[in-house]
């Protein structure tokens, strides 16, 4: 079980985040929606352990995998790279499949420079989910895409969630998107910021 | 089909006429010069350089200048860039050791000589010593500045994961600082080998500056410029045939 207790967040002399506390079952796809500035973010970061200046404490799980708003690959490093040098025990093999799977079959020895936005975003996708996750944490993955495109990515989302259904904290400013993939919707509001469970 | 008439000329032909026109101008300042005791021709320059390579003389010297340099190189650097990512990472470790680097950085090469000659002795270690001294800080301040330039977001991403140390070096940390390891590399290896001729005139008995040293006494500037020449060459080699091919084979994924 992955939970989050967090209690205090500050930022400077700013309290952001008040009483957070939530759980995500194994397999559950959480979202957490709010307007811009909340604080939403920040959460996530707690969560994945790359912020720890907070009051409360976090279980979480070995394997994580992340999928930003920015593509966040090695631009220095091929694209079959990009997938065999975070997930070493993957192999070639796996790295391909795993590429293919996102349609992007023949791009392994490109540098990720060389793939359209959208490509990239799928790529990070994949990254994501080439190794089953134990909690995937997803910021904004859709944003700022157009809408045909990201249509294919929510449904390519779908499609990989539903195969390998890791535990899932979702970040989105959008209710269709969270209403799509999630099973439940978390709204984070007020200030300091506090949750109000909705569905 | 359209043809062109006028033709950009290639950046090979460009260096190689820009080197010519400095032989040119030294031809010119021989002639008017008229006196080879002060300064020879550079065709007056081949026999003694024949000679002093047939007697084994400037391949003796020129040998332990480039271990020199290069011991000095490689520690100056492998110093400098752990120093600089430490502190541009670590904004507590960096206000702890700035002050330090000022001073350094502003320390005279040679009052930094002296006293590893004065404290160490006349020894290959003082003279190397005093050579990575010199050069630590320029290099800890290029590095740092690349370190503040990192991506957050790869770390987040990198720690998410948990890649493990080696790999987040070398696959994320290291490509990131490339640009500022080669403009290290490149301002270094060119300090360090004058300041290890200072090094070599003050206080070793081989070696290109200790030559130097020799002629200087004896006045005689064709063997001086001889010994000058003959390394430089050698660091245009190092930069056309080491620095710029590594530099092109890290810059490829930005071409592509």
């Amino acid at each position: 079980m992955i939970r989050i207790r967090i209690d205090d967040k500050h930022f400077g002399n700013a309290q952001v985040l008040g009483r957070v506390h939530f759980d995500i079952a194994p397999g559950e796809c959480v979202a957490l929606v709010g307007p811009s500035g909340i604080g939403k973010s920040t959460v996530l970061r707690i969560l994945a352990g790359t912020d720890e200046a907070f009051t409360g404490h976090v279980d979480r799980p070995e394997r994580m995998a992340v999928v930003f708003q920015e593509p966040t690959l090695l631009p220095w490093r091929s694209v079959l790279q990009n997938l065999t040098l975070v997930h070493p025990d993957l192999g070639t093999a796996g790295a391909r499949a795993a590429l293919d799977r996102v349609g992007l079959a023949g791009k392994e020895t490109l540098f990720p420079g060389q793939l359209s936005l959208g490509q990239q975003r799928r790529l990070a996708l994949a990254r994501g989910f080439a190794t089953p996750p134990d909690l995937l944490i997803m910021d904004e993955p859709f944003a700022s895409l157009d809408p045909e495109t990201a249509e294919r990515m929510l449904a390519l989302t779908e499609s990989l969630m539903a195969t390998t259904r890791p535990a899932t904290l979702f970040v989105t400013h959008d209710r269709a998107e969270a209403e799509r993939l999630a099973d439940r919707i978390l709204r984070l509001d007020g200030a300091p910021a506090t949750l109000a469970e909705t569905t | 089909m359209r043809i062109s008439t006028e033709r950009a000329t290639s950046p090979r032909t460009v260096t190689v006429l820009s080197i010519l026109l400095l032989g040119a101008l030294w031809v010119v300042a021989a002639a008017l010069t008229a006196d080879p005791q002060v300064l020879p021709s550079p065709f007056a320059l081949a026999a003694p350089f024949r000679q002093e390579l047939a007697n084994g003389e400037l391949l003796y010297h020129l040998g332990q200048t480039v271990v020199r340099v290069l011991w000095a190189f490689a520690l100056a650097m492998g110093l400098g860039i752990a120093l600089g990512l430490v502190m541009g990472r670590s904004e507590a470790v960096n206000r702890w050791l700035d002050p330090w680097l000022v001073i350094f950085l502003n320390l005279p090469a040679l009052v930094l000589i002296v006293l590893c000659y004065l404290w160490i002795g006349l020894t290959e270690t003082a003279a190397i010593a005093a050579v990575t001294l010199n050069k630590i800080p320029n290099v800890t301040t290029v590095i740092r500045e690349g370190a503040r330039a990192m991506d957050p977001q790869l770390d987040a991403m990198a720690r998410i994961y948990r890649m493990s140390w080696r790999r987040r070096m070398a696959h994320i940390v290291l490509p990131q600082l490339a640009p500022f390891i080669t403009a290290a590399a490149r301002s270094g290896i060119a300090v360090i080998w004058k300041i290890v001729l200072v090094v070599e005139f003050l206080g070793r008995s081989s070696g290109i500056g200790f030559q130097i040293h020799l002629y200087f006494q004896l006045f005689d500037v064709a063997m001086v410029l001889v010994y000058a020449l003959s390394f430089i060459c050698v660091m245009l080699l190092v930069e056309w045939l080491v620095l710029q091919p590594w530099e092109r084979r890290v810059r490829r994924w930005r071409q592509a």
